[in-house]
């Protein structure tokens, strides 16, 4: 089971050290002579106002967290896909498409009651 | 997988280096291709018609400075162009190429091609995060915003494709799709409405127009990469490249019939000794190319005709509009199948 999963390693280590290659190369072969101006952050050509690090809109962290519920929802979907064929082979396909669909439509009024409540709204 | 490991290591080395060229290609295509569509040469200059202009820009990235500003995590600002060089790079072992010629013939194929998009918004994020630049954090949070919602309908697409084909073996995905006319077994004829949805979530994942917003120049000026200059700026240029080159081929392996060629078995049946020759293979090989290389052309076609999305618009499409179609398409293709069962 493991050994399927080498060759992927494999192109995982190789594109690693390609990607470090290209990082150090740059590094190594680019001139650095940083000077105050230089390393400034940009900002439109005027001096920095006060900290990138800043609070932002709740938006984004609302849209990370509707973004966990719904994926993992989607993935307890897919062991039953792979398995449908056989469950339609078992002669049960029925009972189980009923099941997922109960599941996909309770998903559903989720995402229903999250656009109603503005949730996704980005003005 | 019955090769030694030194013979999988020089494969997976060709494959990267393929990619690589093809990205340069590609760079080359796009600057061809939005010249002609807006009437001017392009890069004439350097080289045959301007083909080395994309290895004289490598040459010159890697000359620049490499500036990390004040007040940056200089760790994270170099991790992040190394994970997205590195994960695009990686995504080139799951497509089959030709019957036998994939690196990595796992059983959860689709699953890794998943957690992979996944891994990319974390570049972005990065990038965004630790420049300290206020353009780069608001660039890297709509990357991150954009790709995690595009990322469900994604998954959505990819479910009614394992649903039809009860398996997450890629290659297995490409043979199941041999059936029928010359191309009429192919996935987007049987699931055309998922395919469409893969399609536009690409396009949202590789943030190419119209949902380049991460990289909005008249309002976030470069987006997330906006502090990174010399080669790290390359390799975000290049995982760009690689990544909706790759994301070509994904389309194309789970919607378009892989490196099927078409009426392969009927050539099969007229001259036995092509099965499993290596002119078979060249073959299989060309197909897929052909298949990738029409999917990139579309990537390059659209973003120089279409105009870009606003944010509300955007987040509206994907949360309202293509989930919604997605789990109404998975629910379908499911009933059809039962119904068919019991026919």
């Amino acid at each position: 089971m493991f050994e399927d999963y080498i060759p992927f390693f494999i192109q995982l280590a190789i594109a690693s050290g390609l990607s470090l290659t290209l990082l150090k190369g740059g590094e190594l072969l680019g001139p650095s002579r940083p000077n105050r101006i230089k390393i400034m952050p940009y900002e439109s050509g005027m001096d920095p106002v006060g900290s990138a690090r800043q609070r932002y809109s709740i938006k984004f962290y609302l849209v990370a967290m509707i973004f966990i519920v719904f994926d993992v929802e989607i993935v307890f979907l897919y062991p039953w896909a792979i398995s449908f064929q056989d469950f339609l082979a078992a002669g049960v396909g029925l009972e189980v498409l009923g099941i997922v669909i109960v599941f996909i439509v309770i998903l559903a009024i989720g995402l229903i009651y999250d656009i109603k409540k503005g949730g996704l709204e980005f003005d | 997988m019955g090769l030694p490991w030194y013979w999988t290591a020089i494969i997976a080395f060709a494959i990267i280096n393929f990619l690589l060229i093809s990205a340069s290609v590609l760079v080359y295509a796009e600057r061809k291709v939005s010249a002609a569509m807006q009437n001017r040469p392009g890069p004439n200059r350097v080289g045959p018609a301007g083909f080395l202009q994309p290895f004289a820009d490598v040459a010159k990235l890697l000359l620049k400075e490499n500036i990390v500003p004040a007040m940056a995590n200089p760790f994270v600002h170099s991790l992040a162009p190394f994970l997205m060089v590195a994960i695009a790079m990686t995504a080139g072992a799951l497509i089959p190429f030709a019957r036998g010629v994939v690196i990595a013939d796992t059983d959860m194929g689709v699953l890794v091609l998943l957690a992979l998009t996944s891994i990319t918004v974390y570049g972005v994020t990065l990038a965004g995060w630790s420049s300290n630049s206020k353009y780069s954090l608001l660039g890297g949070l709509r990357a991150s915003a954009q790709m995690i919602s595009y990322e469900l309908s994604m998954g959505l697409a990819v479910l009614s494709v394992v649903l039809m084909s009860g398996t997450f073996n890629l290659v297995d995905i490409v043979e199941g799709q041999s059936g029928g006319m010359a191309v009429l077994g192919w996935n987007f004829f049987k699931n055309p409405i998922g395919a469409l949805l893969f399609i536009v979530t690409a396009f949202a994942e590789t943030n190419r127009t119209p949902f380049d917003l991460p990289e909005a120049e008249q309002e976030l000026v470069g987006g997330y990469h906006t502090e990174y200059s010399g080669m790290k700026f390359g390799m975000f240029f290049l995982a760009e490249y690689v990544n909706f080159f790759v994301a070509s081929f994904f389309i194309v392996t789970l919607f378009f019939g892989g490196f099927l060629v078409p009426f392969e078995p009927a050539m099969i049946s007229i001259f036995p000794s092509l099965d499993g020759s290596i002119l078979l293979g060249a073959m299989q090989i060309g197909t897929v190319l052909l298949k990738a290389g029409f999917f990139a052309y579309l990537f390059i076609w659209v973003r120089w005709t279409l105009p870009r999305f606003k944010y509300n618009q955007l987040m509206t499409l994907g949360w309202k509009y293509l989930l919604p179609i997605a789990l109404v398409n998975v629910v379908v293709i499911a009933i059809i199948m039962t119904v068919m069962q019991y026919l």
